[in-house]
């Protein structure tokens, strides 16, 4: 078995651990899980070693293909009547995620340190909802890659259902509902492509030789493309996530926000983007203007929120409209700004649901106005919420500013068939949450942290405990080092964004009336 | 490239020190041990600040070139942000004359204000935070000082602005603090979306042009200022037909930079964040809200002169905003009574001149690019030492009112001795450095035909002197008035401020006597000479010399009127002002309250944005999209709810359902197969 699969199946594996477990035994479960966590973090930096020993020599003859190449490929025959098969494998973006992926649960492992509620039960679903989605990232067949995505998408109804706060029923279940609209046009799409292909395979290499018909990639594309787009908070499908977010346990918000959001992004580049780039033609301009709602709107909503989990959702609203919107903007710099601002933003938004779920649990509040003065009570926490809070507002030096360069340089470069006032005048207008992000960021932080102390009882607050610190302080770490060596990231995923990129160029070749 | 020394082709270590400073103190030592936090982040910006020396004396010793100029270098370059061939970022070192200039600047009053800092914040809880955030802002304003890119000038200029942000927030839990400091960002913030939106613009066209050239880019990247300046890439910018609104493209990338450089620099009506971010501790505003950040927009603006100068419309907008907000600031500079607010105005007031410098400048008459430079120069040191006497008068007598201090020459002799010789130096009186930089600038307006400019500039030069001696009488001479009064100023050192006030330590002094010293010698630097305007052909033509006595008698002439006044005004019976501004009566109202500009920005964020848009939208959202997916799931149960009925569990329906639905299908049958 190869590492691909090994990064699948040990959270999996760990799942089973927890539950061998006895469950009075709730120490030994964090441990459990830890380790297993720990185990993937450890698994998933060599398989990025192993990757880059074969994909980097490469990373020249890249340039000129139309097709990704995938390494670390395992292939199994499943279904060989249908052409299913277990493949699975690993390329630049898949990679990038995986490392996001691995990096959150980690530290959700680390921020869940007192779930005291069923914690058997708790760890095991967390750990078989990130074993679907490394089986999301990591799957090249099509029914594989919906297989895991259900498996990704079903255990957050039970996490929240039963370990949320508020409404955690009504949001489970809008949740659910709102995600599973979005399966169904995604089924819809994939079984469309299977069948225009002869119904032989669900290879998603094999797939993407083949040539769809232009008609059908028209109305197959914004299935997928609004199908990922529901999990993505797209607008106007967005408004699952602020209540799920504001409902889930601290770890879930973190997985959900950081990990989840992100198959949406991921599927709409890997599937809609690639296999249809003439679709993704016809419509790219309309859903540049849908994510710039997206963006803008996300922003200034956050402005007067009072609940910290609402305000930092609006924010995820806005901050996944840029990964669409790059997705949309169909070019190198756009797509590649899409997966760095997936990568940065699941690092950012871990970051603030973490942060939030530690806040809580010592204030026992979360309205941004009952709060105040809270910096000098707890700096550690403090600290990490500014920075987070800087990466969010693009600050150069920390992630966020990496990735919103490339898509706000994609967006105004736009494409030799797209009209260049409209892709710019949108672009300009997604340009104008840089200043709103700032309002809300500072406001809303000035408001927690900074000014006299409001509530007496904060006064006698503790600062981060040392979980807590190793739990942020990694994640901290990350946005860092990707914002201060971008380098690293970009070399991972550009190789793969090559060739989908030059697909849209031929295909835009192709287009009479376009040069 | 000739043979570079050391220093020369090592300048990166120059912002090094303070970034390796600012992780050593931020990380480990600020926690551990709070003076030698600050020990060492001086030390290294110490250290920086030599080099600085050392490498200024070196680049002026290089060969010139063969149109007579000093070389510009790019030593260090090295790839960090790439986004795609020919438009990938990378960060390095620029040595050029303004470059070197400010490289000097911003190292020496940085270490001076690091090591006046170590006694002004002596045994505050934030000691250790305070020094973390000064060395990353000085290690940000050297990046950006040294940026051969507009990526990594943009980038360096989001820190400085971060940094400024932290430091006027310095004392956080006082709300004035907070939202001066968001204040501060915000604006910005608003500005720095013109910057970037003239990187995209530029950018965009700078990349079409450099894909066109070929191998003749080779080396060059897209954002280089190297490639932006070069006389081909400009022509072919200029000749883009590409209009929006009927302003060129050059034009327009050109205004949205400048946006950005307004915004830093505070000018009107960008301005309204500096006079609050006089709410940090006091050196800071000596440092960065005088002497450095501030001066970026400038820098900026001078660092991108050849795209100005390629269009006559921009240059205009900078002379007219840049005049207007000298004259503006200085005029609410006559009326305020916080003694940081006055020299705040008159920084605005000083950006204003260095700017409609700029915008005066053009191949024809380069005067004013070097004047702008020379007054940035001057106004650094003199500036940085007022900032530092009122702080260190602030420190004695714990108010920032003027009208409740008096008398000071007598308790604080040193710090009043500073304060005169800094005042004299901005009202433009010779031989100090503020004399030659203004005499060059009037020059510059003169010169270069811009008569009403050249009045507004001798006008503003009389208030100059008026205002800041002003502040200079009531707070040094007279009779001591009120200094028990519940204080608003940086400190808390309450068992003082029944005492009388004394001078302040000598770590405290020596930096402002080393200001001093400065601020007589800096008028002589040969800046007119090191710091030209090379045309596009590369040949300087012969520097002129000396002061203009045309320009320098009424300059000086202005400072005399505008000191004899504050004198009549301030120095002696207190009556001769109290009835003045009575007879101004609303006129005066009206300025002291800095033209309700400040009431107008919260009217539209608070009422219009907040109220307005912001909170609609957030009503819009869940009542509206989201009550539209509570709906769609409402009728979907309603649906189930009907069909529900048929669910009844008796078996007698579903067998007589079931046998309907068998004659239905018979029927179907028999008259579908029905020939």
């Amino acid at each position: 078995m190869g590492l691909a699969s090994w990064l699948i199946l040990i959270p999996f594996l760990t799942a089973l651990a927890v539950l061998a477990v006895p469950t009075r035994r709730s120490d030994l479960i964090r441990w459990v899980a830890l380790v297993g966590t720990a185990a993937h973090l450890a698994l998933t930096s060599y398989t990025t070693w192993a990757f880059w020993q074969e994909a980097s020599p490469d990373l020249v003859a890249v340039r000129t293909e139309t097709v990704s190449r995938v390494y670390l490929v395992e292939r199994v025959p499943w279904f060989e009547s249908l052409g299913i098969d277990y493949l699975v494998g690993v390329d630049g973006v898949s990679m990038s995620m995986v490392i996001l992926t691995s990096i959150i649960i980690f530290t959700g492992v680390l921020a869940s340190w007192n779930v005291v509620h069923r914690t058997k039960e708790f760890f095991t679903l967390l750990l078989v909802l990130v074993t679907g989605v490394f089986g999301v990232f990591l799957s090249f067949d099509l029914f594989l890659f919906f297989m895991f995505y259900e498996v990704a998408v079903l255990p957050m109804y039970l996490l929240i259902g039963v370990w949320g706060t508020g409404r955690k029923e009504y949001s489970a279940m809008k949740l659910t509902l709102m995600l599973m609209v979005g399966s169904a046009l995604i089924l819809v799409g994939f079984l469309a492509m299977y069948h225009a292909n002869g119904s032989t395979t669900f290879d998603l290499t094999k797939l993407a030789q083949a040539h769809f018909e232009t008609g059908l990639q028209r109305w197959v594309f914004p299935l997928i493309f609004i199908g990922f787009g529901i999990l993505g908070a797209m607008y106007p499908f967005h408004t699952w996530s602020p209540d799920g977010h504001a409902s889930a346990p601290t770890a879930v918000s973190m997985l959900h926000a950081g990990v989840l959001m992100k198959l949406g992004g991921y599927g709409a580049l890997r599937i809609g983007v690639y296999l249809l780039p003439e679709g993704a033609q016809y419509w790219g301009l309309f859903f540049m203007a849908v994510t710039t709602i997206n963006i803008v709107y996300g922003s200034l909503g956050a402005i007067t929120q009072k609940d910290l989990k609402y305000f930092t959702a609006y924010s995820s609203v806005s901050h996944c409209g840029f990964v669409l919107f790059g997705v949309a903007t169909l070019n190198l710099m756009g797509l590649k700004g899409a997966v760095l601002q997936m990568f940065s933003h699941g690092v950012m938004t871990g970051l603030f649901f973490a942060l939030i779920g530690m806040v809580y649990g010592r204030t026992h509040t979360r309205i941004i106005p009952e709060m105040g003065g809270l910096g000098k009570v707890m700096p550690w926490l403090a600290a990490c919420f500014y920075i987070g809070g800087m990466a969010s507002l693009g600050l150069p030096g920390l992630a966020g500013f990496i990735a919103e360069s490339h898509i706000f340089l994609g967006g105004f470069f736009g494409n030799s068939w797209t009209n260049p006032i409209l892709s710019r005048t949108l672009t300009v207008l997604a340009t104008l949450s840089i200043v709103v992000t700032a309002v809300y960021v500072l406001r809303g932080l000035a408001t927690v942290f900074q000014g006299p102390v409001r509530d007496p009882h904060h006064a006698e607050l503790t600062d981060a405990t040392l979980t807590e610190r190793l739990s942020t302080g990694i994640l901290v770490a990350t946005l860092v080092v990707t914002g201060m060596v971008p380098g690293l990231l970009i070399d991972l995923i550009e190789g793969t964004l090559f060739p989908i990129v030059n697909r849209l160029q031929a295909t835009g070749m192709a287009i009479p009336g376009h040069s | 490239m000739p043979d570079l020394s050391f220093i020369l082709s090592h300048a990166w270590l120059i912002p090094a020190l303070p970034l390796a400073s600012f992780l050593l103190v931020g990380l480990v030592l600020r926690p551990l041990h709070k003076p030698l936090a600050g020990a060492v982040a001086t030390a290294a910006v110490f250290a920086a600040a030599g080099l600085s020396w050392w490498l200024a004396f070196d680049y002026l010793h290089l060969p010139k070139t063969a149109g007579g100029a000093l070389p510009v270098l790019v030593p260090t370059s090295v790839e960090w942000l790439r986004f795609q061939e020919g438009l990938s970022v990378h960060l390095g070192t620029l040595l050029d004359p303004i470059s070197v200039m400010l490289l000097v600047v911003v190292t020496t009053v940085s270490a001076l204000v690091h090591l006046y800092s170590t006694g002004y914040l002596h045994g505050e809880d934030g000691y250790g935070r305070y020094f973390t955030f000064l060395n990353l802002f000085t290690f940000s304003m050297l990046g950006l000082v040294l940026a051969p890119n507009l990526v990594q000038m943009y980038v360096c200029w989001e820190l400085v602005g971060a940094s400024s942000f932290f430091l006027i927030g310095y004392y956080y839990d006082r709300p004035s603090a907070v939202s001066a400091s968001k204040k501060a960002f915000i604006v910005t913030r608003f500005a720095d979306l013109g910057f970037l939106l003239g990187i995209l613009v530029l950018g965009y066209y700078a990349f079409t042009i450099h894909a066109g050239m070929g191998a003749a880019a080779a080396g060059q990247q897209a954002l280089d200022f190297a490639f932006l300046t070069r006389p081909d890439v400009l022509s072919q910018l200029q000749a883009l037909q590409g209009q929006f609104l009927g302003i060129g493209t050059l034009t327009l990338a050109a205004v949205l930079i400048y946006t950005g450089g307004a915004g830093k620099s505070a000018m009107f009506p960008l301005h309204i964040w500096l006079p609050d971010a006089m709410e940090g501790p006091t050196p800071v505003s000596a440092l960065i809200h005088a002497a450095t950040m501030v001066v970026a927009g400038v820098y900026l603006v001078a660092r991108s002169f050849p795209i100005f100068a390629a269009s006559a419309e921009a240059l205009q907008v900078v002379m007219v905003v840049g005049a207007f907000t000298s004259l503006f600031a200085a005029t609410i500079g006559c009326t305020q009574d916080d003694i940081k607010r006055v020299l705040a105005f008159s920084t605005l007031s000083q950006l204003g001149y260095m700017m409609f410098a700029l915008g005066v400048a053009s191949y024809e008459h380069p005067l004013g690019y070097t004047a702008s430079m020379f007054h940035l120069f001057t106004h650094a040191f003199f500036k940085a030492l007022l900032f530092l006497g009122a702080g260190s008068v602030i420190h004695a007598v714990h108010t920032n009112n003027i009208w409740q201090m008096g008398g000071l020459r007598k308790y604080m002799p040193i710090t009043h001795g500073l304060f005169l010789l800094a005042t004299l130096a901005i009202a433009g009186i010779p031989p100090l450095a503020g004399f030659f930089s203004k005499d060059e600038i009037l020059a510059a307006a003169l010169h270069s035909g811009h008569t009403v400019v050249f009045g507004v500039g001798l006008l503003v030069a009389g208030m100059t002197a008026f205002y800041m001696f002003r502040i200079y009488f009531v707070t040094f001479w007279g009779e001591r008035r009120l200094s028990h009064l519940h204080h608003q100023d940086d400190h808390s050192h309450d068992d003082h401020s029944h005492a009388d006030p004394h001078e302040s330590p000598a770590v405290m002094w020596i930096p402002m006597a080393v200001l001093g010293l400065l601020t007589i010698g800096a008028g002589f630097v040969p800046i007119p000479e090191w710091v030209r305007l090379v045309p596009l052909d590369g040949k300087l033509p012969e520097a002129h010399h000396g002061v203009d006595l045309a320009v320098a008698i009424p300059g000086t002439l202005a400072g005399v009127i505008g000191i004899a006044l504050a004198w009549f005004f301030y120095a002696g019976d207190p009556q001769r002002a109290n009835s003045a501004v009575l007879k101004l009566g609303r006129f005066y109202a009206v300025i002291k309250a800095k033209f309700y500009f400040d009431e107008i920005y919260l009217f539209v964020t608070k009422s219009i944005i907040f109220r307005l848009i912001a909170g609609p939208i957030a009503w819009f959202d869940r009542m509206v999209v989201d009550g539209l997916v509570n709906a769609t799931g409402w009728v979907t149960r309603l649906g189930g709810t009907a069909v529900n009925a048929s669910q009844t569990g008796q078996v007698q329906t579903y067998g007589s359902w079931l046998m309907s639905g068998v004659v239905l299908a018979v029927v179907v049958l028999w008259a579908t197969t029905r020939q």
